[in-house]
């Protein structure tokens, strides 16, 4: 069988990789993608601790459904934002979105 | 000897972990999204492999089928900033890849210290109807998780109403654009 | 020992399974090996499908038309999509210049793909289901949506203008007519209380839900020809518009894919909608012979099919405005308040030992002089505007 720690190496792997994407990437689309790759590493260790430690309750499940809620809704309004700050000042580089105010 | 379980299991995991890396680092943001999208339906196996099946549905009808799309619609609303081969990284990538290693370096240390990590899955009490009719009675019950659930709706609905204000048309006269 | 002539499907499955592990496999890989089987079988039939459908379409909008429709390869024209199929082979395929090759070559498989894939889920008899999954109508509005990725995908990487508003044009079309095809859904799965297409159709055996849930059976039958991108909801491909949309660069099978795919999801909505609405394989004396079942499927699948026609034939395009207040400002609210008059119908059947028929079409009828009256209530409101305005001058 396969155990625990199989899929909570995968998913630090994962969470990783986005956290790498989401500092080193200029691209605030980009940057979104990774933050998409590191909820979805929180997920995999969600489910699979609910799998292996407390398959009689169901918190893991229930738990992923509302990261899944919180992923919808940061993505909405992430990309309503970068379609906005593309409107007024034509570049979707995160570094260059450095005023506060315009 | 590996079951077949665990060849799916690393096969799967093979090819997400590929294709996470490429998401972070192909320059083109159209290639990134259609590699997250593949990174994503990885992800769904593992779900299926933990007896989530529901959770794995749910992945492909929220995060591809909805997230996705949208981001690739965002790609191709900002096709002119995106096309252009600019550069892709900050100057401090090393920075972000030295910090993401030390992460990823202070996990396996922290996990190989841990035993319990070592665990087989144990046999579910439940079956899979039962297992969705729990999951689904656990969100509205007092007892359980409805603050949690009652929240993420009010959190989507918040959602909904800030993209639409965010993303409204700009009103010429109103609100000038600075630097066109 | 099943009865081959009760159920020839499982008595095949049965002989093939004695058959192969007789050879000494495992039987862990024999039960995968008859599922890789069971998909490519129905893959194949259901592709097969196509030309029958292709021919029977032409057949009847060339009635409709009152012309005589293909009559010249096979008997009464039957194997003209096979001619028409060679002469796609035959063609070049072209890849435009600045095209991005990835995403190009993938649109087409992605766009097929999402379609062969909804048939996993269809039951077909009582006891022929491919894959009995417990959430199958979640699986349904996930791979179905897929489609849209492919025709996105193809307009994006075609470096063709008319591709990209094609494009356009599905993103506004399909993923907003997906919320009351989605709303339409949730009816059957409430009034049956599963998730899963075999025990959906088990729940119609008495009563099929188009009669206890007539608006919500329209509003899926509608939303999901929008979703298909059929006429007249086919301005994603509005040829006298924006040429052919998202396909316009694609050639020789390739664009044989898409074509396939476009016909085969109208074929496959209308599947969907017998099996949630019209009760699937249920009638007489299917418990006594399953394989009936698949007869009354396609029975009433052809039935819903021949209508899907008929609209293709009889109504023009709509505009992308009407398309859009069409559904925001209609069928989203009204599948809204279906779902809610439906619940509030089955909790009351329950509680007060009403009729379960009656008590929900009498919700149903409620629900559409509701409309009829917020309806009329819009128009006047229209009408004053417009009225006001024109002495306005």
């Amino acid at each position: 069988m396969i155990p625990l720690s199989w899929y909570v190496l995968f998913s630090a792997a994962l969470f990783c990789i986005g956290l790498y994407g989401a500092l080193a990437r200029r691209n605030a689309l980009a940057i979104l993608m990774a933050i998409e790759l590191m909820l979805n590493a929180v997920n995999i260790n969600l489910v699979a601790f609910w799998r292996y430690i407390t398959p009689d309750i169901i918190v893991g499940q229930a738990f992923a459904l509302v990261v899944f809620a919180v992923a919808a809704s940061e993505a909405a309004v992430g990309l309503a934002l970068i379609i906005s700050i593309y409107r007024r000042r034509h570049t979707v580089a995160a570094e260059e979105i450095d005023m506060l105010k315009w | 000897m590996l079951s077949l379980l665990q060849i799916a299991f690393l096969v799967a995991a093979f090819l997400t972990i590929v294709s996470a890396i490429m998401v972070v680092s192909t320059p083109s943001m159209v290639h990134a999204a259609l590699w997250l999208i593949l990174t994503l339906a990885g992800v769904a196996v593992f779900f299926v492999l933990l007896n989530a099946g529901f959770l794995a549905v749910v992945q492909i009808a929220v995060y591809i089928d909805a997230i996705a799309i949208m981001i690739i619609i965002v790609v191709m609303l900002t096709q002119e900033a995106t096309r252009q081969r600019i550069r892709q990284v900050s100057k401090t990538w090393w920075g972000a890849a030295i910090a993401a290693l030390i992460l990823f370096a202070g996990l396996i240390a922290l996990f190989t210290q841990t035993p319990a990590l070592a665990v087989d899955a144990p046999t579910l009490a439940m079956s899979q109807e039962a297992l969705l009719e729990d999951l689904g009675t656990a969100l509205v019950d007092v007892n359980r998780y409805i603050i949690p659930f009652e929240v993420a709706s009010v959190l989507l609905l918040a959602a909904l109403i800030g993209s639409i204000m965010v993303a409204w048309p700009l009103v010429r006269g109103k609100d000038e654009e600075v630097d066109a | 020992m099943i009865d081959v002539l009760k159920d020839p499907i499982a008595w095949i499955g049965d002989l093939l399974r004695t058959w192969l592990i007789g050879f000494g496999l495992l039987p862990e890989f024999v039960t995968f090996l008859l599922q890789l089987l069971t998909a490519l079988i129905l893959a194949t039939a259901v592709l097969l499908l196509t030309f029958l459908l292709i021919w029977g379409e032409r057949k009847v909008i060339a009635r409709i038309q009152d012309r005589l429709g293909p009559n010249r390869v096979g008997p009464f024209g039957v194997f003209q999509t096979v001619a028409d199929l060679l002469k796609l082979v035959t063609k070049e395929l072209i890849t435009p210049t600045g095209a991005d090759l990835v995403p190009y070559n993938l649109a087409p498989l992605i766009t097929v793909m999402s379609v062969v894939g909804l048939w996993a889920v269809l039951p077909l008899a009582p006891t022929v289901l491919p894959a009995d999954i417990n959430v199958g109508v979640l699986y349904i509005i996930s791979i179905g949506a897929i489609g849209t990725l492919g025709i996105l995908l193809a307009g994006l990487s075609s470096n063709n203008k008319y591709a990209l508003l094609g494009a356009f044009r599905t993103v506004a079309l399909m993923v907003s007519y997906s919320v009351p095809m989605v709303l339409a859904l949730l009816v059957p799965v409430l009034l049956s209380g599963s998730m899963g297409m075999q025990t959906i159709v088990e729940a119609q055996r008495p009563i099929p839900f188009v009669l206890l849930a007539p608006v919500a059976a329209i509003i899926f039958f509608i939303s999901s020809l929008a979703e298909v991108g059929r006429a007249p909801f086919d301005l994603l491909e509005a040829d006298s518009e924006i040429v052919a949309g998202y396909n316009i660069e694609y050639s020789g099978l390739k664009f044989g894919m898409f074509f396939v795919a476009e016909f085969l999801h109208a074929f496959t909505i209308s599947a969907l909608t017998a099996t949630l609405f019209l009760g699937g394989w249920s009638g007489p004396w299917v418990d006594l012979y399953p394989i009936l079942g698949m007869l009354y499927f396609s029975i009433k699948t052809s039935i819903v099919y021949f209508v899907v026609i008929w609209i293709r034939g009889s109504f023009p395009r709509i505009r992308i405005d009407q398309m859009n207040s069409l559904n925001w400002k209609f069928i989203t609210p009204v599948a809204l308040f279906g779902l809610v008059f439906t619940a509030i119908a089955e909790k009351l059947a329950i509680q007060l030992g009403l009729g379960r028929l009656i008590t929900h079409l009498g919700a149903n009828a409620l629900l559409i002089v509701l409309t009829l009256v917020a309806l009329g209530l819009y128009a006047r409101a229209a009408r004053t505007k417009f009225e006001s305005a024109a002495e306005a001058g």
